[in-house]
């Protein structure tokens, strides 16, 4: 099997799954009171000191939480409902438009619930939020806005942002940025403290480590309202029994894929030009989405391309049958795949958006797989084309 | 083969895709997603393309160990099925999407599809029986009275019948569901679907009025051209239609009046009696012969107006597109824009489809 979907999910690092299983098989509750409970609380505060250490933040700043949703969820509506709290009149979101679903749902439930206002921040066709556009938002008037969140690195097209510059043109206004890192840790260089961002979103399954467990990093003073009310866990921001196994597993993976992520980095970032490479030496007119494969604010892992006449769902199931896996972005609840919101906030129409599949690369990933798709792309587009677009319109067909 | 296997989450389809597995063919399920904006549980007296609905597909899928994927035909669906639908309500006629649906989805914009991803057929939970012999199609009823669906299959074409494979076509029902249970698949029980999938709640003249708004007409008493009352459009209408007029004075001779034929254009809606209300000879047009063989002159055969009853003995001849059939005993009820397909009694083997043709008009 070829499985060039690590952004979706990459496995776990053995270093991770050991501690899972030493922690699975001692008892404690964190916040129990006894030698147990004690046990159990120093395993978590020290995994909380091991992510602060690796993503330079203080170990106070790090809230455990269910994942990478739940931290994304968090960030946006607790902070969205403190700074409206403070201060009614702040009820404005600026949001990029290219952020993961665990954003944009939440900031369209807060518009739709909460009368939040949504202002879009644009990004440029290689899918980058540029510092001017957000100061653009910010001229037009900032008292009443909440919070701007922008997301580190796409996950689909993999284009890193200048999170350090946004965050310090939301500094000038005194605004919160949250960013989503979810797709950055591990791949680049995250620094919590000099990003300037106020909140920042990390998970598990992305680097190695267990499904179900994340973090929200939190500015010490930044304050959000939780959404789980209970214990009081976690700054009282995150009421929960602590997953200590997963906690555990957790900063192991932060840890080792930090530590090792220039030697990963470099090796897949060779890797990813080799699959580009074939890729369009197999099919010319397949286009490379994102920003130019020589930028170096391009995650090392992701190639995304539009293969123009193919429907990606055809693509997806003709490599599957060829034990090639991949993915064609985000997918709704009944498992369709929808044209990808990133793509079209980056110019490109219905049918380049439909047409389009992700390979991602991850720690585990070697030139079998690069060579693998190499044999059996050409293939697959040919008949795919054959195919058409068969779901659609006709007149968008032929267009 | 290599077998595409439409899945609709229902336990027919699930059941025939078992069979294709175990007749040997390289399976692979996949479920349409037709609508633009899936309800998430499943509503009113049908769930079509639900988030339920694509997940009991997926899970009978599973257990069939054969691969799954979900396909987004909403936008083709709602241009070839939903669109045609309110157009021909429009225009006065009584369109089957179903039939519609198994002619330009399934069997069309599907099975192209299919083709040109390297399959060599389309598998369906359809309840006919079809077999093919040097490359000849032959459709049938099926072995289940009840179930027989060969009517709103009977305007597929030769090709795409050559393509097509209905596992279910020698089974009954009741024998379907036990074989389903058997093979621990938890649609098993699930209930058939009725109605049209794509409006719920089953309420078609509130669906109709949304799309097409208020389009004012006369309603006429056929014999006299008296104006017996008002009513909101034409699409409200059905042909044969008794109930929900909204005439108040009775009918001088107290019989009961039936919707006798539609005029879009002027947005008139003639009734009568039922007496008026039977035809005896029917102009269709579209014909389609499933088995390459146009009626060579007058042909004896017995005709179906509607997916379920309204048949008739009849004497059919084609000319070229267009087939008249002279109906031995009257029919009623025999809407323009439903299909009138012609079959070939044969009570040991099932019915042959003849052909199918579009009903255009009626006296």
């Amino acid at each position: 099997m070829t499985y060039l979907d690590h952004a979706a999910t990459t496995p776990m690092l053995p270093d991770a799954i050991a501690a899972m299983s030493d922690a699975m098989s001692t008892v404690g509750n964190a916040s129990s009171l006894h030698s147990s409970g004690r046990r159990a609380r120093r395993v978590v505060e020290e995994a909380r000191e091991v992510v602060a250490e690796a993503l330079d933040a203080r170990p106070s700043e790090v809230i455990f939480t269910g994942g990478g949703t739940e931290s994304d969820n968090l960030a946006v509506k607790g902070t969205f409902w403190a700074r409206r709290d403070a201060d009614p009149a702040r009820r404005r979101i600026l949001v990029s438009a290219v952020e993961h679903h665990a954003v944009l749902d939440a900031v369209h439930w807060l518009a739709d619930h909460e009368g939040a206002e949504l202002t879009w921040l644009e990004v440029d066709e290689c899918g980058r939020v540029r510092p001017e556009t957000l100061r653009a938002a910010f001229e037009q008037g900032h008292d009443d806005i909440a919070l701007a969140t922008v997301m580190w690195a796409n996950n689909e097209v993999g284009t890193v942002n200048p999170v350090a510059e946004l965050a310090a043109v939301c500094a000038e206004y005194e605004v919160p940025l949250h960013t989503d890192a979810v797709q950055a840790v591990g791949g680049v260089d995250v620094g919590f403290a000099a990003s300037g961002a106020q909140a920042l979103t990390l998970t598990g399954h992305k680097i190695g480590g267990p499904y179900g467990v994340g973090a929200l990093l939190l500015d010490r003073s930044a304050t959000a309202v939780p959404l789980l009310h209970g214990g009081g866990q976690e700054r009282e921001v995150r009421s929960g029994t602590l997953d200590v196994p997963g906690i555990h597993a957790f900063a192991t993976a932060v840890r080792v894929s930090v530590a090792g992520r220039h030697e990963v980095a470099d090796r897949m970032g060779k890797l990813r030009d080799d699959l580009i490479a074939a890729v369009r030496a197999e099919v010319p007119d397949a286009v490379l989405n994102g920003l130019p494969d020589d930028s170096p604010d391009r995650l090392p892992g992701i190639a995304h391309f539009t293969f123009p006449g193919c429907a990606g769902d055809s693509l997806l199931m003709l490599l599957d049958a060829k034990g090639i896996e991949c993915s064609t972005g985000s997918a709704c609840t009944a498992g369709v795949a929808e044209p990808s919101h990133v793509l079209t906030a980056m110019g490109a129409d219905e049918t380049a958006a439909r047409g389009s599949l992700r390979f991602s690369l991850g720690h585990t990933s070697t030139r079998d797989d690069v060579d693998a798709l190499a044999r059996e792309l050409r293939g697959a587009v040919d008949r795919a084309r054959q195919a058409g677009l068969a779901g659609m319109r006709k007149q968008k067909q032929e267009a | 083969m290599r077998v595409l296997a439409a899945m609709s989450g229902g336990v027919d389809s699930a059941v025939a895709a078992a069979r294709a597995v175990e007749a040997g063919h390289d399976v692979t399920g996949v479920h349409l997603a037709l609508s633009a904006k899936p309800g998430t549980l499943r509503t009113g007296s049908r769930g079509c393309c639900t988030v339920e609905d694509s997940r009991d597909a997926r899970r009978a899928a599973d257990i069939l160990g054969i691969p799954f994927y979900v396909w987004d035909f909403a936008e083709r669906f709602t241009e070839e099925v939903v669109e045609t639908f309110v157009g021909e309500y429009a225009a006065g006629r009584t369109p089957n999407p179903c039939v519609t649906c198994n002619e330009k989805i399934k069997f069309e914009a599907l099975l192209e599809k299919a083709i040109a991803l390297g399959f060599d057929a389309v598998c369906t939970g359809h309840y006919a029986r079809l077999s093919v012999s040097d490359g000849v199609p032959e459709l049938r009823r099926s072995a289940d009275d009840h179930k027989d669906q060969s009517y709103v299959l009977a305007s597929l074409t030769p090709e795409q019948l050559r393509h097509a494979m209905f596992p279910l076509g020698d089974s009954r029902k009741p024998d379907v569901r036990e074989e389903a249970a058997e093979r621990g698949l938890a649609v098993a029980e699930k209930p058939d679907s009725h109605d049209i999938c794509f409006i719920p709640d089953g309420d078609t003249k509130k669906f109709l009025e949304n799309r097409l708004g208020e389009r004012p007409g006369d309603l006429v008493d056929a014999e006299t051209g008296a104006v017996l009352g008002k009513h909101t459009g034409v699409h409200g209408f059905t042909v044969g239609q008794r109930k929900g007029l909204g005439i108040d004075a009775p009918a001088a001779d107290g019989k009961p009046r039936y919707v006798l034929s539609l005029e879009p254009v002027s947005g008139t809606v003639k009734v009568g009696s039922s007496e008026e209300l039977a035809v005896s000879t029917i102009d269709a047009d579209r014909a389609i012969w499933p088995s390459e063989q146009p009626l060579s002159g007058p042909t004896e055969c017995v005709v179906q107006v509607r997916a379920h009853g309204g048949m008739a003995p009849a004497v059919a001849e084609a000319d070229g597109d267009a087939v008249r059939m002279s109906l031995r005993e009257p029919l009623t009820g025999v809407a323009p824009g439903q299909v009138a397909v012609l079959y070939r009694p044969d009570a040991e083997a099932g019915d042959v489809v003849l052909g199918s043709a579009k009903i255009a008009a009626t006296a």
